[in-house]
């Protein structure tokens, strides 16, 4: 069966999209995404170490010995977690206030370690990168999405700028925890609506 | 046999290479750090206790070589003068290292006023001695030659309820910082010299 790059792109837009249709790496999706910045800026980051340690892992699966992967793929994966870290802390230092531990808990995400073990391992460069990436659009894009769901009814802002004026009361519920699952589980059925057909 | 030596390989260089990955994006970034730490943690600090300086204290800077470390002071100028100075110690707090800056009046010896830095204290209990800004004025007026203790050990800082790690610990920091102050003295008035005009 003959991959192509486009197709392993695109599928982490809708048919596999991360958190609505493989739901794995629900930590930080519930987590950071009080707001649409903080759930677009983790998005970022772990598109990056998702592109990254993909490109990685399938450079070096034909050395890794098979006994000792999941140690390697930790390593890897916990490199440009760390380099992410750093390089936010030092240039969007607002963010990585914002966001704080959940950098460094991409480490344990299950999508990154998942894609590495499930995909990058077992296919060539160029399709894991196209795999990352798509799967890092897809997860950005939901983390987005669900931010922006719940800043819009929580604070009333929709990327930081005020929507509805002053007199707008906020439903403060929705920036809190149990919002969170309550707005997952409406988009996930929204999602399961479109694609059980 | 043959394999158990790949493994140990693969893994050493493995982290041999993300070791030395990781050195070079800390050295990197190691400036930007410290200003983006300068602009948005310690500014905030500087600024509330040098209120109603004439100068920018965040810019107003000079560094003295202690040892092996380099420590920054921060330059205050009242009525045309620059007598005083604030300085950054940090010490084990309740959970991870606790940063405490205090801002002295180099004339007589006294703290002005105190603040803390970074922190990883308990929100709601240790995090009041950054949160509440009424606990951390017990400082002011102290002076910085004697050391500075909670009512507990015998001193006058009413800890804060809940938290007494975390009030030993900045009253600790504190005292310590005094006594950064008091060895350097002779060359923090040398180059505040050069601030007066």
């Amino acid at each position: 069966m003959a991959k192509s790059i486009a197709s392993e792109f695109t599928k982490g837009l809708w048919n596999e999209i991360p958190p609505f249709r493989l739901v794995l790496g629900l930590c930080p999706v519930l987590g950071v995404t009080t707001t649409m910045q903080n759930g677009v800026g983790m998005g970022l980051a772990t598109t990056f170490v998702l592109i990254c340690s993909n490109i990685l892992v399938s450079a070096l699966r034909n050395l890794i010995p098979g006994k000792v992967r999941i140690a390697c793929f930790i390593i890897i994966i916990a490199t440009f977690v760390t380099v992410v870290e750093l390089a936010m802390q030092a240039y969007a230092y607002q963010l990585f206030q914002q966001l704080g531990m959940f950098i460094p808990l991409i480490v344990v995400n299950c999508i990154v370690l998942g894609r590495a073990e499930a995909f990058a391992f077992k296919n060539n460069v160029m399709l894991s990168a196209a795999d990352g990436l798509g799967m890092g659009i897809g997860f950005t894009l939901s983390l987005g999405a669900l931010g922006g769901v719940r800043e819009i009814i929580g604070t009333g802002t929709f990327y930081g700028a005020s929507l509805f004026g002053p007199s707008f009361q906020p439903f403060t519920f929705m920036v809190q925890a149990p919002g969170a699952f309550v707005c997952l589980g409406l988009m996930l059925c929204i999602m399961n609506m479109f694609g059980s057909k | 046999m043959r394999e158990m030596i790949k493994m140990v390989v693969v893994l050493t260089l493995l982290s041999a290479f993300s070791g030395g990955l990781l050195a070079a994006v800390r050295v990197g970034t190691k400036d930007q750090i410290e200003n983006q730490e300068l602009k948005f943690v310690k500014g905030p600090v500087i600024m509330e206790i040098f209120k109603g300086a004439s100068n920018d204290p965040v810019q107003d800077r000079f560094k003295i070589v202690d040892g092996d470390i380099e420590r920054i002071f921060f330059v205050g100028i009242f009525d045309g003068k620059a007598n005083r100075v604030i300085l950054e110690a940090s010490g084990a707090g309740f959970a991870d290292t606790l940063g405490v800056m205090i801002g002295i009046d180099v004339d007589n010896d006294k703290i002005i006023s105190a603040g803390v830095t970074t922190h990883k204290e308990t929100p709601g209990l240790g995090a009041k001695a950054k949160t509440d800004s009424s606990w951390i004025t017990q400082f002011s007026g102290m002076s910085v030659t004697k050391e500075i203790k909670i009512t507990n050990d015998g001193g006058k800082i009413n800890a804060i309820s809940g938290a007494t790690i975390t009030s030993r610990a900045v009253c600790l920091t504190a005292t310590d910082a005094g006594k950064i102050y008091s060895r350097l003295k002779p060359q923090i008035q040398e180059k505040l010299k050069d601030f007066t005009k």
